[in-house]
């Protein structure tokens, strides 16, 4: 006998879709409705029954598996926190006062995504909007240095492309679409204008845009391998748009000029609002990863990349951020929360996280869970644990769980960790 | 549990109590009757010498939600050699959380801070209904406060169409539907229509202004909103940031939106940045003689003030027009951020100079409000934080209206423009304790409808905070030697000695439940996240305590 339940949310991406419907028999998802392939993944494949914790690869008790965390905790001198960005705030509250009363780092996937998104946003704000004004009011669109179309499926017919608005009633006909990339994308297949630049040029090819928003000259033919005149024309439009949108990835913040590429993009932003209304909206990847970064900025100031070891909040990207740590050595533990560094960093800071004594709490047995020391197997936010996520325009949703479960919450376990260290 | 407290000069002005020496008796958290209890078995404080008062009440402060935490994401600057490390509490195994922060402190240094000004319950100024999930889980990490938070409606589309309709019944249920979903304390205000106005690039500057797709007013949702208010029987009135905040000559919109209340209750926030004479595109002068003439004349008004202090500071508010011209001013950096359907808000760095003319005079205009508006009961203590300052400069601003020799000094200091002509020294008032009192606990409790605070007569909360009488306010009003909330110490000589949670005020009117099926209709197609999710659950509060309203 299968249950229907109707808006689950997903916690994929930072899309965090909220009208998917499920349908559940014998505690398992079977099937899914409007979920994009990424989502109907993270359902489908799923299993809630409770898994043993690991010690080694061994099947041990709870009580076992915590007490070795807090020993390892307790021997180590410079602790690292890592992750964070797939699992809910609460989660996310407590790894940080685990931090706090640690004296640990504590660093999110921000650090490997948009950590340089907000060093710009630091050095010249940000204009910015929540999806819905996007979906109601935009008529100009530009992505850069991103590709919804698979990494954030649902974004199109969601929020920005395809919906009819309030002042958009014809949706995808009343909208111009700029997509700016390096290579041709399935993004850029369904934009009005595709502008294709050299790899490594986005900061010259925004500068120019600045320079041409102000109305000014530019003495060159081309820059970055476009044309000025095609430049002068997504300028033209720009500010001649009633609103306009722009959304920006990887392809900027992790490429060369990083976070002065973003601040280019940010200060573009803002000085079309002298001309029109202009926003521009990060595309955070994973599901939490913008309440990853509201909860560190509330609890320390900062939003990523804090060292508490001298007995207060420190901020140092590039100093406290977890791939440096590692690739240096640093850090002599680590714990990771809901994220896979050893799958995603550079092999350097990868190979040294198997060199120390790591502790893994994530529902799935990942890549680095394989390595680790100690491996505890959560539930899952959104499938089988209820929790708060932040959408990429830091909408907080509350996800309620559409399976029973047996497993314990992420923040569970952080709390036992810290009664176990008689840390609170 | 039971907590004497004797010999202590007390002032409790909602009980007329005026310096008097009295004992003061707290059991299980609340102030009792001498008569009632047991003295025997009591936990005795000697506070001979002392002063008491009740537990401090701000009465508007931004702490909590989105455009705070952008803030603090804004700015690491800020929290450079702010930093407050984490401390073991006495007699205990437990620890305080760091923290950093100067104008946008982190949540845990924000609680301690406030506690250990003698502060115990603070409103946090605005929240976009649709970010009021985010207010209450940075609440969740404010210990030991009570607090909670208005609610913005100034730019509410669906309370705009049933203006626009004449269907005011409609839009009450659906404020009172809005109060319950977001777990809100009452009805705010910004900048009505202005806001909205602004995703255009526009903005009112009139109160017969037309919000642009509504063909309302501001002066129309003023008015709807105020009556709403009276008519669901909120605790607090409606609390009102209205228009042209920060320009010259925008006291006469103020003047003109104070009286268009006719006789209606309501609260005027930071007052001081909507009390500018003189005339667009002129120099700017005070208009608070103006202002506080009207406030004077008219008892259902009540005020606070947002009064500058010379620092680096952030500024924040709903109002994203207001943040916009202020980036455009000063050339700092800008976050704004609008928010489907309802609103918008920015944030923007801002140094209040001494030196600079048009800062000096919003330092004049600010004082010049509280001294010349005559009931205290009308007029309250605050920053506007961090708008205006830190709320933690707030015993500066006590040593400035106690002290009229201390007040004549910083005057000497400030500009020689702002000096010339001013009102400042001809104003001899010195506020008494009593009057302090009045302006950060008594006054704003009462009009905040929180009848258990802001006074300590049998029944009310054990919010109580104890002074060393110093002859420099400011020292003694930084530093309390006790502070307790419900009857439990939480911080000695200025310091935070115990961390428990605070509570989350929030109200619940009553309303139509036929309301629903249209309120979800408007949220599935002018919203991007579904019906379902919308409200804030009562299990999302740790700690929610409901203050009733009163219908009558």
């Amino acid at each position: 006998m299968s249950t229907l339940i109707e808006n689950a949310v997903c916690t994929f991406c930072g899309c965090l879709c909220d009208d998917i419907t499920v349908e559940v028999d014998n505690n398992r998802i079977v099937k899914t409705k409007r979920a994009c392939a990424n989502g109907r993944g993270l359902f489908m494949e799923y299993d809630a029954t409770p898994r043993k914790p690991l010690i080694y690869g061994k099947e041990v008790s709870w009580e076992e598996a915590i007490a070795e965390c807090a020993s390892i905790l307790e021997n180590a001198d410079n602790p690292l926190i890592y992750g964070l960005s797939s699992t809910s705030t609460e989660a996310q509250k407590k790894a940080v006062e685990l931090a706090d009363r640690l004296g640990a780092v504590i660093d999110t996937t921000s650090s490997v995504c948009h950590g340089p998104t907000a060093l710009a946003m630091q050095t010249v704000g940000e204009a910015t909007c929540t999806l819905g004004e996007v979906s109601h009011r935009a008529d100009l669109l530009v992505f850069w240095g991103c590709n919804p179309a698979v990494s954030h499926m649902r974004h199109f017919s969601r929020y920005s492309l395809m919906p009819k608005g309030k002042l958009v009633p014809n949706g995808r006909k009343d909208r111009s679409m700029y997509v700016v990339d390096v290579r041709p994308t399935a993004s850029s297949k369904v934009a009005d204008h595709f502008i294709q630049i050299k790899p490594g040029s986005d900061y010259e090819v925004l500068t120019v845009l600045r320079v041409l928003a102000q109305g000014k000259k530019v003495d060159a033919d081309q820059v970055g391998g476009v044309a000025i005149e095609q430049l002068q024309q997504l300028v033209d439009r720009m500010k001649g748009c009633r609103y306009g949108a722009a959304f920006m990835g990887m392809g900027l913040t992790m490429t060369r000029g990083r976070d002065i590429n973003v601040r280019e993009l940010f200060s573009l932003v803002s000085e079309l609002n002298k001309f029109t209304r202009f926003s521009v909206i990060p595309m955070r990847g994973h599901s939490n990863v913008a309440g990853a970064d509201q909860v560190m900025t509330w609890q320390t100031g900062y939003p990523f990349a804090v060292s508490f070891a001298r007995g207060y909040p420190q901020y140092g990207p590039g100093e406290f951020t977890a791939v440096d740590l590692l690739a240096r050595g640093e850090v002599d533990a680590a714990l990771i929360i809901a994220s896979d560094p050893a799958a995603h960093f550079p092999r350097g800071a990868a190979e040294y996280l198997e060199q120390i004594p790591t502790i893994v709490i994530d529902p799935e047995k990942n890549m680095t869970a394989k390595a680790a020391r100690v491996f505890l197997p959560t539930a899952c936010c959104g499938i089988d644990a209820p929790g708060t996520y932040y959408r990429m325009d830091n909408i907080s949703i509350y996800a309620r769980p559409v399976v029973a479960s047996g497993r314990p919450r992420d923040e569970d376990v952080l709390t036992g960790i810290m009664e176990a260290m008689k840390l609170c | 549990m039971l907590i004497g407290i004797i010999n202590g000069k007390v002032y409790d002005p909602k009980n007329n109590v005026d310096g008097e020496i009295k004992e003061i008796w707290i059991r299980d958290g609340k102030v009792v009757s001498a008569g009632d209890v047991d003295q025997s078995r009591a936990e005795m404080i000697d506070a001979a010498g002392l002063i008491i008062m009740p537990g401090g009440v701000d009465i508007h402060s931004h702490i909590a939600g989105g455009k705070v935490n952008a803030g603090r994401k804004l700015r690491p600057d800020d929290s450079r050699g702010h930093e407050r490390k984490r401390m073991q509490l006495p007699q205990s195994r437990r620890v305080t959380r760091s923290g950093t922060g100067f104008s946008v402190p982190s949540t845990f240094k924000t609680a301690y801070s406030y506690v250990e000004m003698g502060y115990t319950t603070v409103m946090e100024g605005a929240s976009p209904p649709l970010m009021a999930r985010h207010t209450h889980e940075e609440f969740e990490d404010i210990p030991i406060l009570d607090k909670g938070g208005y609610i913005l409606m100034g730019n509410n589309h669906l309370i705009m169409d049933y203006i626009r309709r004449d269907e005011r019944e409609k839009a009450r249920d659906y404020v009172a539907w809005l109060l319950n979903a977001t777990k809100g304390y009452g009805i705010k205000i910004v900048n009505p229509g202005g806001v909205e106005n602004f995703k255009y690039k526009k903005n009112v500057t009139e109160l017969d202004d037309k919000v642009i797709g509504f063909d309302v007013t501001p002066r129309q949702i003023i008015e709807t909103l105020s009556w709403i208010n009276d008519e669901l029987g909120l605790p607090h009135v409606p609390h009102i940031h209205g228009l042209n905040l920060g320009l010259n000559g925008n006291f006469l919109t103020t003047a003109e939106t104070l009286k268009g209340m006719e006789g209606r209750q309501a609260h005027f926030t930071h007052l001081q940045f909507m009390s500018y004479g003189g005339r667009m595109g002129k120099p700017v002068r005070s208009g608070a003689a103006e202002i506080a003439g009207i406030v004077n004349e008219n008892p259902n008004i009540t005020v606070d003030v947002g009064q500058i202090i010379f620092c680096d500071t952030t500024t924040m508010t709903a109002d994203g027009p207001v943040q916009y011209r202020l980036h455009k001013l000063t050339g700092n950096k800008w976050f704004n951020d609008d928010v489907e359907a309802e609103t918008g808000g920015g944030v923007t760095p801002c140094i209040y100079k001494k030196s600079n003319p048009f800062n000096a005079i919003q330092w004049l205009i600010g004082l010049e409000l509280f001294l010349l508006i005559d009931d205290p009961w009308q007029v309250f203590l605050t920053t506007d934080h961090p708008n205006a300052g830190p709320f933690t400069c707030y015993p500066q601003i006590i040593k400035l209206l106690t002290d009229r020799d201390f007040r004549g000094e910083v005057f000497s200091g400030i500009s020689k423009i702002a000096q010339k002509g001013a009102l400042l020294p001809e104003l001899d008032r010195e506020y008494s304790l009593y009057e302090i009192a009045v302006i950060t606990r008594a006054g704003t409790a009462q009009r905040l409808g929180l009848d258990n605070k802001g006074h300590l007569g049998a029944g009310a909360d054990g919010d109580v905070t104890i002074y060393a009488d110093l002859d420099d306010r400011e020292k003694m009003f930084s530093h309390p030697a006790y502070v307790f909330k419900d009857g439990v110490l939480v911080a000695k000589d200025g310091r935070v000695v115990c961390e428990r949670p605070g509570n989350t005020l929030y109200v619940s009117p009553d309303f139509n439940p036929d309301i629903e099926k249209e309120i979800r209709g408007h949220i599935e197609s002018n919203y991007t996240i579904s019906f379902d999710h919308y409200p804030v659950r009562r299990d999302e509060l740790s700690q929610g305590k409901q203050i009733p309203c009163e219908v009558s």
